[in-house]
C-alpha cells in the first residue's frame, strides 16, 4: 500500500475538494468549535458591516474605502486559509482511507446459515453490504473476502497484498492466533467458513474514516488544554483591543474599527488556531501512512508519551527464526559423519530449524548417500518428546532435541553424557544460541547450535529510543541464558525470559504502577488482555479478533518494529503543536511593533520612533501586519502535514533547539516579513 | 556615584547572603526538624489549645481554602468595624477622626490583602489604636497567609499521591511566631535604636529656629515599619511612608528596610530547594527571577543619575541626577533601587516619590508590578511564578514532544485552566479598572461626586493616564504603592480598587493551591530520559519568557500611551 501513496503534500484533487470546504466550514456553527478562529469570523463580520457603512451611509469616520475593503478581504482570507488546513488535511487522510476502503467494494458474498451447531449447506449469494455481525460466510480459492471476519472453520492461504502491499501469500487458520482475515483480501487456495466481526460501517477503517472526517472527531485532552491555553490567550487580547479604546479616546486618538480588529486579528494565535486540528489529523495520517490503523487521536498522542515498550523478539529484534550455525559432534566421531546425521534427521523436517540444519549441511558441501533414506520414517516434534528425527529402514534411530530432553533419553538407555558435550552446551548457551542435541541409538553424538540473526541496524534503533527516553523490554520464550545474550547484544533494556502471555501482563501492571506508559505489540488471543492494559496496544492485522479488539491501533502490516514508528509519529504530533505555538505568540513581537505605534502616530508624532521597522504609512503597516498574519497559515500547511522532525537528543537539548528555531525564529520571522510585504503594497495605500 | 551604586551592591549581597540561611531554617520549620526557634512552642501549644484547633489534623486543598477565606473574612469584618469607629476608642491622643465607610472598607481590604494602599495619610487618617492592634495586626496575619499558603504548595509538590496537606493554621502560626515575629523584633529595635519614634504621646510641638511652632507627629511606630518591611506590606506609619525623616532616619535603615523587605521573598525560593530537596530547582528560579530584577532595576538607575532632559535644556546642570521627588540623604540610585525592589516584591513602601521618577523608571515600576513574579510578595510571589511555570511546562513539554509534567505529574486541561485563568485575570483587572476610570473621566468629567473625575489627576496627558494606571496595577498586584498625584481618596476609587484587590489576591493564591492539590493526587511519574528537567537554565528561560511574553502582550499598548509616550516626547 505504502507505494500506491502518492507523497506529495498537495495533490490537485485534495485542494480542489478542499478549496470547496474552506468555504462551506465557515458555517459559525462549525467554527464556533476552533475560539480563535471564530473570533475572527466575528471580526470579519464586523468589517463587513463596516465597509458597507462606508458604501451605503457614507460613513466618513473610519477611514478611506480601499483600506476597509483591504483589510475586510484579508481577514476573509485568513479564516479561508484556516479552514483550508484543516480541509486539505482531512482530504488526503481521507484519501488514504478510501484507498483502503476500495479494496472492500461491493464484492458478492456465499452466505450460509447455521443452525445450531450444524451449518447448512446451502450457499446464498448476497451482496457484502448485506452481510451483518454475525453472519457466516464461506470463501474457496480465487474468492475476494467480502468482509471482516474470523475463520471458524478450514485453513487457507491469502493474498493481502491489497491491504499490506505484501505480495508473499499468507496462511490463516482457525482456531489459532492467525485467524483473522480481511475484507478486499483474496483466498488462493482452500476453502475457509467465515464470521463476520464486524457489520458494515463498523469496522476498524471506517472508524478510523470517521475519525479523519470530523464526524467523530473529538479533542485530545492534550488538544484540549491547548485549545484553553489559545482561548485564554485570545481574551487578554480581547481586553487589551476593547480597553485601548477609551486609552485612545483619553489620548486624544481616534482609532478606527478597522484597527482595533486588525491589531486583535494579530495578536490572537490564529497561526497554532489556523493549524491545530490540521496537525491532530495529519498525526492521524502519519500513522495511517505507516499502515497503522489508530481507533482514536488520542492513541497517537499516548504513544508519544510511552516509557516502556514491551517488544517481542522474534521478528522484532532477530529475523523470523533461528538458524543453524555451527555442528561440534562428541565422544570422537568425525565432523562429516555428524553432519550427515544430523542432515539426515532433518531432511523431512519442516521447520525452520530443520531447514536451516539441511541448508548449512548442503553448504558444507558434503558428500551425499542417499540410499539410507529408503524407508526413513520421520518422527514428528511434540511437546511431549521435546525431540524430533527419523527412524531409519535398518531401524536406527536419530533424534535431535533440547538438552534436558535429550539428556534424559540418554540416561534411560544406560549412556554417559560427554563432559565436552555439556561444555558446548552451555558455551553455546551463554552465546545466545540454542543447543540442539543430536542422539543415536540412544548414544549422544554432538550438539548442532542454532543462531538467533539479529536484524541489521536494530541495535541503532534501540540507541534512539534510549535516547528519546524509552526503555525497551525483549520478550521470549528462550531461556533466561540466551535471552539476556541476545538482549545485550542487541541492546535492549531489559527482557522478560520464557515469558508466558501473564508474565506479560504482570510486567505491564508493574511498570503502570510505578507511573510509566507501556505499549506492547501482540496478536494472539491470550495477548488481548496485556493488550487492552497497556496504554498503546497494537493489534497486528493477522491476529485474532479478540486481540485487534483489545488493543487501540491494528497495524496491517503485522510488522513488529512498527512501535518504534509509531512512538516517533506522536512525538512528532505533540512537538509540532508546541513549536507552532510558541511561533505564533513570538510572532506577535513585531505585529505589536507595525501596529501600536501606527495606531497612535497621527496624535503623538514622537511615537515614529516606535515604527523601527519604518513602515510606510499607518494604513501600510497595519495591512502588511494582517496580511502576515493570513500568508505564514499556509506557509505552515506543509510544516503542520508533515509534522515537524523529531530528533532524539534528549528534552532539554530538543527544548533548546527548537526554541532557537520557533521561539527566536517567532520574533524575527515577521520583522522581516511585515517589511516586505510593506515595501510591496506599501505604495498602492 | 560609584559609592552610590557600591551601596546598592552591598544591600543585594547582604541580602542573598542572609537569605540561604533563612531559607534553610524555614524549611525546617515547615518540615517539622528541630529549630532554633523551639522555645516558642508552649506558647503555640497554648494558642492552639485556646482556639481549640488541633494542629496535627491533616487538610486537603479545598479544606485549606476554606480555612484561609474565613479566616480572612473574619479579619476584614473586625478591621472595617474598627476603623469605623476608631475615633471614640482609646489610643487616640491626637484626636484623629473615624474613617468614612468607602475608606474603611478600601483600607481594611488593603490591609487585609497585604497590598497596603493607603488612602488616608498615617498622621491625620488612623490611631495609636487602629495603627497597632488593627494595621500591624493585619500586617502580620496578612503576611503570614502568603507563607502558609505557600507552605501547602510546597507540601503538595514534595509529598507523592497525597490529598493530605498539612494543617493550614499549623502553617499559619508557625510562619507568625517562627519567622515574622523574630524578624521583625530585631528589626524593629534597630529602627528604634537609629532614631525611629517608639512612644504612645501625642504630636510633639517644637519651635524652629524662625520662632515658628511646628508640630510633629509620632508614635509607637518602630514595631510597625519593622513588619511593613518583613510582611512585605508596605504602608507607612506616616503619609510620606519610608521618605520620612523618622520612619526612616538615614542611610543604615535605609539599607536595613532594603533588606527587610526582600529576605522573606528570597528566603522562600531557597527554603523550596532546601524543602523539595531540588536546590538547582531553587537557583534556577532564583535566577530567572534574578535576571528579571536586574532587567528592570538597570534601566532605572541609569536613567535616575541621568537626569531629567527637561532640566538640561533649562541649562541646569544636575550633577547629582534626576533629585525631584527624592531624599537627599538616599540619592537617585539608591532611590531608583529601592523603586524598583518595592514593585517586585509587593511591598509598596517608598523613599522616592514614584511620581517625579523619570518616564522609563515609572515604566520599570509598572512593569515590575505588570510581571508580578520576580521575587513577589511573600508567599504570594512564588505563587504567582508557580502558575507562569505551569504554562511554561506545558509549552515546553510540547515542544519536546511529550505530554507535559511538572515534578513528576501530568499537567491536563484543568490546571491549565486554572492557571489561564490566573493569568488572565491580572492584565484583565488592571486594564479594565483603568480603562473604566478613563471612559469615566472622558465621558462624565463634571459627574455630582464628591470629588468630581476632573480633578482626579494632578498631570494632563501621558503623566496622567500613568497615574489611573499605576493605581490599578499596584492594587492588583497587591503593592500598595501609589504614583501619588492621583486623588483617590473618594467613593469611586476607594471601591473599584478595593475589588481590584481583593481579586488580586485571592484568586491568585486559590488557584495554584488549587493546581497543586490537584496535582497531588495524580500518578507520580518517576524522572525518565525523557522527562523535561525544570531545573535547566534552558527551562528556567522558557518561564522568562512566558512570564516576559505575557506582560509585554498585554500591557504594551498601554505603557506606550503612558510612560513611554511620555518618555518619546521628553528625550
Amino acid at each position: 500500500m505504502k507505494r500506491n501513496i502518492n507523497n506529495s503534500l498537495f495533490q490537485r484533487a485534495h485542494v480542489v475538494s478542499a478549496l470547496g470546504k474552506s468555504f462551506t466550514k465557515l458555517d459559525p456553527r462549525v467554527m464556533v468549535k476552533n475560539p480563535v478562529m471564530f473570533t475572527v469570523e466575528i471580526g470579519t463580520f464586523v468589517m463587513f458591516l463596516v465597509v458597507m457603512g462606508i458604501i451605503f451611509m457614507h460613513d466618513t469616520s473610519q477611514g478611506k474605502l480601499g483600506y476597509n475593503i483591504s483589510i475586510f478581504v484579508t481577514l476573509f482570507i485568513t479564516l479561508l486559509f484556516a479552514n483550508f488546513a484543516e480541509a486539505i488535511a482531512e482530504a488526503r487522510g481521507k484519501a488514504h482511507a478510501d484507498s483502503l476502503r476500495k479494496t472492500r467494494k461491493d464484492t458478492p458474498a456465499k452466505k450460509v446459515f447455521p443452525i445450531g451447531e450444524l451449518y447448512v449447506d446451502e450457499v446464498h449469494v448476497v451482496s457484502s453490504s448485506e452481510l451483518r455481525k454475525g453472519d457466516v460466510f464461506i470463501c474457496e480459492a480465487g474468492d475476494i473476502i467480502p468482509m471482516d471476519g474470523t475463520i471458524i472453520r478450514g485453513l487457507a492461504s491469502i493474498d493481502e497484498s491489497a491491504i499490506t502491499g505484501e505480495s508473499a501469500p499468507v496462511i490463516r487458520e482457525s482456531g489459532g492466533d492467525k485467524s483473522s482475515v480481511t475484507g478486499g483480501t483474496k483466498v488462493l487456495s482452500d476453502k475457509i467458513m467465515v464470521e463476520v466481526s464486524a457489520g458494515p460501517g463498523e469496522s476498524f477503517l471506517d472508524k478510523m474514516i470517521n475519525l479523519v472526517e470530523g464526524a467523530s472527531r473529538q479533542k485530545t485532552p492534550n488538544e484540549i488544554a491547548l485549545t484553553i491555553l489559545l482561548a485564554s490567550f485570545t481574551i487578554v487580547f480581547i481586553i487589551v483591543c476593547v480597553t485601548l479604546i477609551p486609552f485612545a479616546t483619553f489620548a486624544k486618538t481616534t482609532i478606527t474599527i478597522a484597527s482595533v480588529i486588525s491589531l486583535f486579528v494579530c495578536l490572537i494565535p490564529t497561526t497554532i488556531g489556523g493549524l491545530l486540528s490540521a496537525i491532530g489529523i495529519a498525526g492521524m495520517d502519519r500513522a495511517l501512512r505507516a499502515n497503522v490503523i489508530t481507533k482514536s487521536g488520542k492513541a497517537v498522542e499516548t504513544a508519544g508519551d510511552i516509557d516502556t515498550l514491551l517488544l517481542d523478539k522474534t521478528g522484532t529484534i532477530t529475523i523470523g527464526n533461528r538458524k543453524a550455525t555451527a555442528f561440534y559432534p562428541a565422544n570422537g566421531i568425525p565432523v562429516e559423519e555428524f553432519i550427515r546425521k544430523a542432515m539426515l534427521s532433518s531432511l523431512a523436517d519442516e521447520t525452520p530449524e530443520g531447514k536451516s540444519i539441511v541448508e548449512l549441511a548442503r553448504n558444507m558441501k558434503l558428500e551425499w548417500y542417499p540410499e539410507e533414506m529408503e524407508g526413513m520414517q520421520f518422527i514428528k516434534f511434540t511437546a511431549e518428546t521435546r525431540s524430533s528425527g527419523v527412524d531409519l529402514a535398518n531401524g536406527t534411530k536419530i533424534r535431535k532435541g533440547a538438552f534436558d530432553a535429550m539428556k534424559r533419553k540418554v540416561e534411560q538407555t544406560g549412556h554417559q553424557i560427554p563432559i565436552e558435550l555439556e561444555d558446548f552446551v552451555y558455551k553455546i548457551s551463554a552465546n545466545g544460541g540454542t543447543p540442539l542435541v543430536l542422539e543415536e541409538n540412544g548414544e549422544a553424538l554432538g550438539v548442532i547450535e542454532l543462531q538467533d540473526i539479529i536484524k541489521n541496524g536494530i541495535a541503532e534503533r534501540f540507541q534512539r529510543l534510549r535516547k528519546m527516553g524509552v526503555k525497551t523490554v525483549m520478550v521470549t520464550g528462550d531461556n533466561p541464558l540466551t535471552a539476556k545474550y541476545i538482549s545485550e547484544k542487541a541492546g535492549v533494556d531489559d527482557f522478560i525470559a520464557e515469558a508466558t502471555p501473564e508474565d506479560k501482563m504482570k510486567y505491564i501492571i508493574k511498570e503502570q504502577q510505578s507511573g510509566k506508559l507501556v505499549a506492547m505489540m501482540g496478536d494472539g488471543t491470550n495477548d488481548a488482555p496485556a493488550l487492552a492494559q497497556a496504554d498503546v496496544g497494537v493489534a497486528m492485522n493477522s491476529g485474532t479478533q479478540a486481540a485487534k479488539e483489545a488493543g487501540n491501533m491494528v497495524d496491517l502490516d503485522n510488522d513488529p518494529t512498527k512501535l518504534i514508528e509509531i512512538v516517533e509519529i506522536g512525538k512528532q504530533l505533540l512537538i509540532t503543536r508546541g513549536t507552532l505555538t510558541t511561533f505564533s505568540i513570538a510572532n506577535d513581537v513585531a505585529k505589536y511593533f507595525a501596529i501600536v505605534p501606527a495606531l497612535f502616530i497621527a496624535a503623538i508624532p514622537s511615537l515614529q520612533r516606535l515604527n523601527i521597522m519604518n513602515l510606510h504609512s499607518p494604513e501600510s503597516a497595519i495591512l502588511s501586519a494582517v496580511i502576515f498574519n493570513a500568508i505564514i497559515i499556509p506557509m505552515l500547511i506543509p510544516l503542520a502535514l508533515r509534522g515537524v522532525e523529531y530528533k532524539p537528543i534528549g528534552a532539554t537539548l530538543l527544548l533548546r533547539r527548537n526554541l532557537l528555531i520557533y521561539g527566536i525564529g517567532g520574533v524575527i520571522v515577521p520583522f522581516i516579513g511585515i517589511k516586505i510585504i510593506d515595501l510591496l503594497v506599501g505604495n498602492y495605500i | 556615584m560609584s559609592t552610590e551604586i557600591l551601596g546598592i551592591l552591598l544591600v543585594f549581597v547582604i541580602t542573598i547572603i542572609l537569605a540561604i540561611p533563612l531559607g534553610k531554617y524555614i524549611a525546617k520549620v515547615f518540615s517539622g526538624e528541630r529549630t532554633i526557634t523551639d522555645f516558642m512552642k508552649p506558647f503555640e501549644r497554648f494558642i492552639f489549645k485556646l482556639s481549640g484547633i488541633n494542629p496535627d489534623r491533616e487538610m486537603n486543598w479545598k479544606q485549606h481554602m476554606v480555612a484561609l477565606l474565613t479566616i480572612n473574612m473574619v479579619w476584614f469584618i473586625y478591621a472595617f468595624v474598627m476603623f469605623l469607629i476608631q475615633g471614640s476608642l482609646f489610643l487616640n491622643p491626637d484626636g484623629n477622626p473615624s474613617m468614612t465607610p468607602d475608606l474603611a472598607f478600601n483600607t481594611a481590604i488593603s490591609f487585609l490583602v497585604n497590598c497596603n494602599l493607603q488612602d488616608y495619610s498615617g498622621e491625620t487618617g488612623v490611631t495609636y489604636f487602629t495603627q497597632l492592634f488593627v494595621i500591624t495586626f493585619l500586617m502580620f496575619v496578612s503576611a503570614a497567609t502568603g507563607i502558609a499558603a505557600m507552605a501547602v504548595i510546597l507540601r503538595a509538590m514534595k509529598e507523592k499521591v497525597t490529598d493530605k496537606l498539612g494543617n493550614f493554621f499549623n502553617y499559619f502560626l508557625l510562619s507568625c511566631t517562627r519567622i515574622l515575629l523574630p524578624l521583625s523584633l530585631i528589626t524593629a529595635l534597630l529602627l528604634a535604636f537609629n532614631g525611629t519614634p517608639s512612644s504612645y504621646a501625642a504630636k510633639a510641638s517644637i519651635k524652629d529656629f524662625h520662632g515658628n511652632n511646628i508640630t510633629v507627629s509620632r508614635g509607637p511606630a518602630a514595631g510597625m515599619i519593622a513588619i511593613k518591611h518583613i510582611g512585605t506590606n508596605g504602608g507607612g506609619w506616616f503619609g510620606a511612608n519610608s521618605a520620612h525623616p523618622l520612619e526612616n532616619p538615614n542611610y543604615f535603615t535605609n539599607m536595613l528596610e532594603l533588606v527587610a523587605q526582600f529576605i522573606i521573598p528570597a528566603a522562600l525560593i531557597f527554603a523550596l530547594g532546601f524543602y523539595l530537596k531540588k536546590k538547582k530547582l531553587a537557583y534556577v528560579i532564583f535566577g530567572i527571577m534574578t535576571l528579571g530584577f536586574l532587567l528592570l532595576v538597570l534601566p532605572t538607575i541609569y536613567y535616575e543619575l541621568k537626569g531629567s532632559p527637561t532640566i538640561e535644556k533649562l541649562g541646569i546642570a544636575q550633577t547629582t541626577g534626576a533629585m525631584e521627588g527624592k531624599e537627599v540623604r538616599f540619592g537617585p540610585a539608591n532611590s531608583g533601587y529601592w523603586s524598583i525592589l518595592t514593585t517586585v516584591i509587593s511591598t509598596g513602601s517608598v523613599n522616592s516619590m514614584h511620581d517625579s521618577s523619570m518616564p522609563v523608571s515609572g515604566a520599570m515600576q509598572m512593569l515590575a508590578m505588570m510581571t508580578n513574579a520576580f521575587y513577589g510578595g511573600c508567599g504570594a510571589g512564588f505563587l504567582n511564578y508557580y502558575i507562569f511555570i505551569l504554562i511554561a511546562v506545558f509549552i515546553s513539554g510540547l515542544m519536546v514532544g511529550r505530554t507535559p509534567e511538572l515534578l513528576g505529574r501530568k499537567v491536563e486541561a484543568k490546571e491549565i485552566k486554572i492557571a489561564a485563568i490566573i493569568a488572565l485575570l491580572h492584565p484583565f483587572i488592571i486594564l479594565a479598572g483603568t480603562a473604566l476610570s478613563t471612559y469615566i473621566l472622558i465621558h462624565n468629567p463634571n459627574a455630582n461626586w464628591a470629588v468630581k473625575p476632573s480633578t482626579w489627576l494632578n498631570n494632563p496627558g501621558f503623566h496622567g493616564f500613568s497615574e489611573m494606571l499605576y493605581q490599578y496595577t499596584s492594587c492588583a498586584a497587591n503593592n500598595g504603592s501609589g504614583f501619588e498625584g492621583l486623588a483617590d481618596n473618594n467613593i469611586w476609587w476607594n471601591i473599584s480598587t478595593g475589588f481590584v484587590l481583593i481579586l488580586g489576591r485571592y484568586i491568585p493564591i486559590i488557584g495554584p493551591i488549587a493546581i497543586a492539590g490537584i496535582l497531588a493526587q495524580k500518578k507520580y511519574i518517576p524522572e525518565a530520559g525523557g522527562t523535561l528537567r525544570t531545573d535547566t537554565i534552558t527551562f528556567g528561560l522558557v518561564t522568562f519568557g512566558v512570564i516576559t511574553i505575557i506582560a509585554a502582550l498585554a500591557f504594551f499598548p498601554a505603557l506606550v500611551l503612558g510612560p513611554l509616550a511620555e518618555y518619546f516626547s521628553i528625550y
